[in-house]
């Protein structure tokens, strides 16, 4: 009889264990599943980074160029046309041949020629039209190798060769240039300062780049102020109603449409029915704000919401109108938390890909744009055109201009973080 | 001709449907109205500031204030107590219409300051908000300044044109809400970073800086500690010389230190007003006996 009954601490002892081993056995789950997130998350880093670090550098190959008037055939260094149209590949052929004087048959000096970028020639030419007086003079010059050299050499660097793409006399080549210390491994300038380019040693992001700008520019100059604006009149003046919360309800259900509809809606309205222009900013922006719009709107709406009500009560005990209290007290106290979800919305554009397919701007798009109608593309839309290329070389440029994008989106959720720290206030 | 008669039917079923459902809504109230009968005491006086007859205050389908018939006379303190829940804030949350702000609350009846009905559709709620002026539960100073707490009022209002006519308004309402001693030399930091009391105070002193000629307080310290409640207490004082006050409060005592008269409202209907020494030790109504007893509340 006694040994049945148990005391209230015995039951409580017993039920303690297993409510301990429960709570650990939740928490191990916890961290494994954050483990299992964070093992993805340097996976990916790892393996985007041991892929692009290559993108930033480049091989270059020092020649020395003769820059004799005769085989330029410039005779006139007063006529620009004439400085233009100079013959640049054949000194540089010369120098190569110059360099390599056994190889003789017209099959090997093509595949010797092929060392040099397709570029080298246009460099020389804005070089020599630059400053004139270069002609009739010997120089040296380092040139962009072409890509098949590039990855060769880097990869022979790396202990690793890939040989696929350039056969043994080559390979010989490129053991002499090393031998004589013409050749060497440099910081990718190309990648940043230029545009697109069918060459992978002359492709660069910076048309990307500023083809991004420029759209999140658009997108933030409308998104925003559109927003805010809804978001204030949804809360503030609204009457709360069937039609109000049918609103409310198709915001919330546009944030989750799959983005490329948008695409869709902003080819058939902006571009076929406004006739406006394929693969510019301007309809990138407009179709990416249509995007961010519900984003903005919904942050926006919880930013208000959380200002406490007794600060509007505040405001309007004491007579303000009620503009005035949302002007001079709920809009500021509110505006980190709109700001936030205004940075949250544009990293979230920036990495958008598929409306803008839809709209043109995939195309291949050599100049670096400088107005918003200006034909262009985005940083994520030229990562999905260089994955789509068939040159190893693209490889890296790929995962380096991934690299450069992952860089900016965590720039901006930075700011983001650091903004609503420095302008949340207590109350 | 069958669609009209159906019609005709609805319409009766309709009518029909209304008056009952209606009985069952104040089936609650009508209980203890058995007993409450309207209002014992005084509620009314000679030549009233605010005049107020057959307020009722709905909450959606439910009514939290019924037919309050009350005056209030000009510089007195008046108190509203009662338990909670019992309609005392929302009411006095009619005097400047800030039940406007709450979508779903409608005010029905009339109620009059020196004569104009504050309910009439075309009023506007701001020049009347200058005119009564109110502190809330929870002290709630912007999270500004001390000046642009206090400033914030006359500047909206344009009651002040020049810097240095701000500068006074602002150090008179700061003396006045016997604050100016503790702050004068930290105008610039934040309202916030006050005490409790001292917030409290700030937000009298902003009230009083719009120069309003009523105050409504709903529970000013029910926040704070006994030193602070002490201070506002003393301050409701010296404001009633030139102010009239209505003040909520759940602090018998509290009531029976600051106000000339008491209302004593139980379940949305005022029961007793009379003069606070009268509510206190004789009062008219079972119900009020019972509350300042303590048999509930």
């Amino acid at each position: 009889m006694t040994k049945a009954v148990s005391t209230q601490a015995e039951l409580v002892e017993r039920s303690l264990k297993k409510r301990y081993r429960a709570e650990k056995r939740f928490k191990i789950a916890g961290i494994i599943s954050i483990s299992v997130g964070i093992a993805a998350l340097f996976a990916l880093f790892i393996e985007i980074f041991g892929n692009g670090i290559g993108g930033f550098s480049q091989t270059k190959i020092k020649l020395d160029i003769v820059l004799d008037s005769e085989e330029l055939e410039i005779y006139d260094v007063n006529n620009e046309e004439e400085v233009s149209n100079g013959y640049y590949e054949g000194v540089i052929r010369l120098a190569l041949r110059k360099k390599f004087p056994e190889v003789k048959s017209r099959g090997d000096r093509r595949k010797l020629y092929s060392m040099i970028s397709d570029g080298a020639s246009y460099r020389l030419r804005d070089l020599v039209m630059a400053d004139t007086s270069l002609i009739g003079q010997t120089k040296t010059f380092w040139f962009l190798a072409d890509d098949d050299f590039d990855t060769y050499f880097k990869t022979l660097l790396d202990g690793d060769p890939y040989t696929a793409r350039v056969d043994e006399k080559q390979r010989a080549w490129v053991d002499q240039l090393i031998e004589e210390g013409n050749i060497e491994k440099g910081f990718n300038t190309a990648f940043f300062t230029s545009g697109d380019s069918s060459e992978p040693e002359l492709a660069g992001i910076l048309g990307a780049v500023i083809g991004s700008l420029l759209t999140l520019a658009i997108t933030l100059a409308l998104s925003f102020p559109i927003g805010v604006a809804a978001a204030i009149y949804l809360n503030e003046y609204a009457p709360k109603n069937r039609l109000t919360e049918l609103i409310e309800v198709n915001i919330r259900n546009l944030a989750a449409v799959p983005s490329i509809i948008f695409g869709l809606l902003g080819l058939a309205i902006f571009i076929n029915l406004f006739g406006m222009p394929r693969s510019v900013p301007t309809v990138g922006g407009l179709v990416l704000t249509l995007m961010t719009l519900p984003t903005i709107i919904m942050s926006s709406r919880a930013a208000l919401e959380a200002v406490p009500p007794s600060i509007r009560e505040a405001a309007l005990g004491l007579g303000a109108s009620k503009m005035q209290t949302i002007l001079h007290h709920v809009l500021p106290l509110a505006l980190p938390g709109m700001l936030t979800g205004a940075i949250i919305g544009m990293a979230q554009a920036l990495g958008e890909t598929a409306p803008l397919l839809m709209i043109g701007m995939v195309a291949f798009i050599v100049d670096v744009p400088s107005w918003f109608t200006d034909s262009a593309t985005v940083l994520p839309v030229q990562i999905f055109l260089w994955s789509d290329s068939p040159e190893r070389a693209f490889v890296e440029k790929t995962s380096a201009a991934i690299m450069v994008l992952l860089l900016f989106l965590i720039f901006m959720n930075t700011m983001a973080v650091l903004l609503r720290k420095k302008l949340e206030r207590r109350w | 001709m069958i669609k009209m008669a159906e019609d005709v039917k609805d319409e009766q079923k309709m009518q029909s449907a209304e008056p009952s459902a209606a009985e069952n809504d104040s089936a609650g109230p009508q209980d203890m109205s058995a007993k409450i009968q309207g209002t014992v005491g005084r509620p009314f006086v000679d030549d009233a500031k605010i005049k107020m007859r057959g307020v009722n205050v709905f909450y959606g389908e439910k009514q939290a204030v019924f037919a309050v018939d009350l005056d209030i006379k000009e510089n007195e303190v008046i108190s509203m107590i009662g338990p909670s829940g019992c309609g005392k804030s929302t009411f006095l949350r009619c005097i400047n219409r800030m039940n406007d702000t709450i979508d779903i609350c409608r005010v029905e009846g009339s109620i009059q300051l020196d004569g104009m009905d504050i309910y009439e559709s075309k009023l506007d709620v701001v020049p009347l908000r200058a005119r009564v002026g109110m502190v809330f539960q929870k002290p709630n100073p912007f999270p500004k300044s001390i000046y642009d707490n206090v400033a914030y009022g006359p500047k909206i209002h344009g009651l002040v044109s020049r810097k240095s006519d701000l500068d006074e308004v602002v150090e008179s309402s700061l003396r006045r809400a016997g604050l100016w001693d503790e702050v004068k030399d930290r105008l610039d930091s934040p309202g916030t970073g006050l005490s409790g009391g001292q917030q409290q105070r700030l937000c009298i002193a902003r009230t009083i800086a719009v120069s309003p000629e009523v105050i409504l307080m709903d529970e000013p310290c029910s926040a704070l500690d006994p030193i602070a409640t002490a201070k506002i207490e003393e301050l409701i004082a010296e404001l009633s010389e030139n102010f009239t006050i209505a003040i909520v409060t759940h602090s018998m005592q509290q009531a029976a230190r600051v106000s000339h008269r008491t209302a004593y409202f139980h379940l949305g209907n005022l029961v007793e007003v009379n003069e606070t020494d009268k509510v206190f030790t004789n009062p008219d109504h079972d119900l009020t006996e019972a509350y300042i007893t303590g048999r509930f509340g």
